[in-house]
């Protein structure tokens, strides 16, 4: 049933990208197959495999019970989040929170990765930004 | 003998005091990701791409350092396959079956050091085979037009599924995926915006460092929290390393298996799809069958059981350098990233890169065979120093490497769009690791994508639009063949391909591919 599922989506990106590529304005340079017959290509590809996938899908895969699968879309949630916040709070708070985070919900007790939270940071500021250089996010504080 | 005097003055780059320094720097990372489990050659390279660029290093000292990574993470994977039955990136499965009752008996110090010289043998003969097998390719690829070239390109995406994929509808998917991702942004031929709808972040393209760390590196960690692993690998393994002297007379009764291994794994890493995995496995099955037909000691522990895959391993992974260098196409995971390396440096690999830039392919070639002798030093006398890496548990090490993701990514471009789309590619790539959708396919489809269209529209450029130009000249018409056997191969032997490496691994890790 996922294949299924997989190849509707899959159907439904390759027509959208067929039109998408339908729509691409010529510029006043031309060549003999233009900007559009090599997206043409890839979006059959694209609708083909996911024909197949329809009419013969697989096995169906592990898919983690329902708390894992809680548990992969808060972690993705949280880098959202941490990418949205990381100019403007600076890189060694959001990362201290990020890092404390995804260790905590690999199992260190919750004060524990508070400080594990911090040293990452720290280290990887000290380590990336004052040693070698690397552009951090910087934020009100400056750090 | 003009390939000896270019090879000694690419010595005399490697040789310099900073380059030589990048090498130990390199090799003792690649050493440390490749004993880690969960950390790869291939996902090790791409983290540090972002991170080498932004420190401003040259081409050929970011070259240096991320081969040497490249090598490093080839040595270090026995390690825990080793000592705690768990192979540290996906080329050393093999070794788990040989290394780990060895390290039972109390020998684990003999099967490290041994490993290490069968790694050392592989990498530094098939670094040799390169030096010579890689001018004649560029030979071939001289006589190679636009149209040879788009075939070619199909060659790569229709064998990179590799002998044991079990689905090709999958691979091939995935590729279009890729090249998809690719054709977004201003088209290089004629300048048009294309799958940007007006979105100013997209008029350049997706950057394929975004998509690679986002694919390899952050995906990694989801499937670490989905299993709950977050424990020290090193507190599941009974062994005790002992002593790491390295013993003699067994290493010495190993060499016929050393050289089988490494015949065989160079072999494998030429061809495309096949990659160090298939490398190492094949060293291992035919290992098996010359010296223990019946079964008797292969599997408990027999030294050669384990020279052989280690061997095979490292010499598919110079192998692999070879159509990856002469070409610009790789065969490999691992490969596809080191490509990547190249781009990022605006270095097109394939026969010009010979002619024009013979400073960095010699420079290259150089440092893999100084990488090798310190990777020796390393890896023989000062393993106990990497054995000490797996007391780190998991739960801590994942984080970090998601962070050093972060900063890597966000050094190189500084925006918010940039660091969120690699979140996106970070939870599609678990998502189609669930689905056991290739996620190599899908990289280098961004990685030559734009490349693979610019040939044919040439192509069809010089043809005046008829489009049996790409089935015009023999050359093509082979490459054709050998595509359309590379993508129908497995369709008839890739189940009991598979079925067969299962049978022999025990352990179950999400396949990355190498």
């Amino acid at each position: 049933m996922s294949d299924r599922i997989f190849g509707g989506f899959g159907l439904a990106l390759a027509i959208f990208y067929i039109w998408a590529a339908s729509i691409i304005k010529d510029s006043f340079m031309v060549d003999v197959v233009g900007p559009r017959a090599f997206p043409y290509i890839v979006g059959t590809v694209l609708a083909l495999t996911s024909i197949y996938f329809i009419a013969r899908p697989d096995e169906e895969p592990k898919w983690p019970i329902l708390r894992d699968m809680a548990e992969i879309l808060f972690a993705t949630a949280v880098m959202v989040l941490y990418a949205l916040l990381l100019s403007d709070v600076g890189f060694v708070i959001s990362t201290t929170f990020a890092t404390a985070y995804l260790t905590w919900r690999l199992g260190t007790q919750p004060l524990w990765s508070l400080l594990v939270g911090l040293l990452t940071a720290v280290g990887i500021y000290v380590v990336f930004h004052l040693i070698l250089g690397l552009a951090l996010a910087e934020g009100p504080l400056g750090f | 003998m003009d390939t000896l005097s270019l090879l000694f003055d690419g010595f005399a780059i490697a040789l310099t005091p900073q380059n030589l320094f990048l090498s130990v720097v390199g090799c003792f990372l690649g050493t440390l990701m490749g004993a880690l489990p969960g950390l790869g050659p291939a996902n090790g390279v791409a983290i540090l791409i972002p991170i080498a660029f932004s420190l401003g290093l040259g081409p050929i000292p970011s070259l240096i350092l991320l081969t040497s990574v490249y090598y490093g993470a080839m040595y270090g994977g026995r390690i825990s396959s080793i000592l705690l039955n768990i192979p540290g990136d996906e080329p050393a499965m093999m070794t788990c079956i040989d290394g780990y009752p060895m390290a039972l008996k109390g020998q684990a110090g003999e099967a490290l050091s041994l490993g290490g010289v069968a790694s050392f043998v592989g990498a530094f003969v098939a670094t040799i085979g390169l030096v010579i097998l890689a001018p004649q390719l560029v030979k071939i690829a001289l006589l190679f037009g636009p149209a040879e070239y788009f075939v070619l390109f199909t060659v790569a995406f229709a064998t990179l599924g590799g002998v044991s994929s079990t689905n090709q509808a999958k691979s091939a998917f995935a590729a279009a995926l890729g090249l998809g991702i690719a054709m977004i942004g201003s088209d290089s031929q004629t300048g048009s915006q294309r799958f940007t709808f007006d979105h100013i972040h997209l008029y350049d393209g997706i950057d394929f460092l975004i998509a690679i760390v986002g694919l390899f590196a952050l995906s990694e960690v989801l499937i670490f929290l989905e299993h709950h692993k977050g424990g020290a690998a090193g507190t599941t393994g009974s062994a005790k390393v002992g002593r790491i002297l390295p013993d003699f007379k067994m290493i010495k009764s190993c060499i016929p298996s050393m050289a089988r291994g490494t015949g065989l794994g160079f072999f494998s890493g030429v061809l495309p799809g096949a990659g160090a995995s298939l490398g190492s496995f094949l060293a291992y099955s035919l290992e098996k069958q010359t010296v223990d037909r019946d079964g008797k000691t292969f599997g408990k522990g027999d030294p050669r059981g384990v020279a052989a895959p280690e061997a095979g391993n490292n010499a598919a992974a110079g192998g692999a350098l070879v159509p990856m260098l002469s070409l610009g196409v790789p065969g490999s995971g691992t490969t596809a990233v080191m490509l990547a390396v190249l781009l990022q440096l605006n270095i097109t690999p394939g026969p010009l890169l010979f002619t024009k830039n013979p400073d960095v392919v010699w420079g290259l070639i150089a440092a893999l065979f100084i990488a090798n002798f310190i990777l020796l030093l390393m890896n023989v006398p000062l393993v106990g120093l990497f054995t000490r890496v797996l007391l780190i548990p998991t739960r801590i090490l994942m984080p970090v490497v998601a962070m050093i993701s972060f900063v890597g990514i966000y050094s190189i471009t500084g925006s918010t769009f940039d660091v969120l789309l690699m979140v996106g590619f970070g939870f599609a790539g678990w998502l189609l690791r669930k689905l056991e959708v290739p996620l190599v396919p899908v990289i280098l489809g961004i990685l030559l994508g734009n490349q693979m269209e610019v040939n044919l529209r040439r192509a069809m450029t010089i043809s005046d639009g008829d489009w049996l130009v790409l089935v015009g000249s023999p050359l093509a018409i082979i490459l054709w063949l050998i595509a359309i056997t590379g993508f129908m191969l497995p369709m008839f032997i890739g189940r009991r391909m598979k079925s067969r490496i299962e049978d022999e691994r025990k352990t179950s890790e999400t396949p990355l591919g190498d």
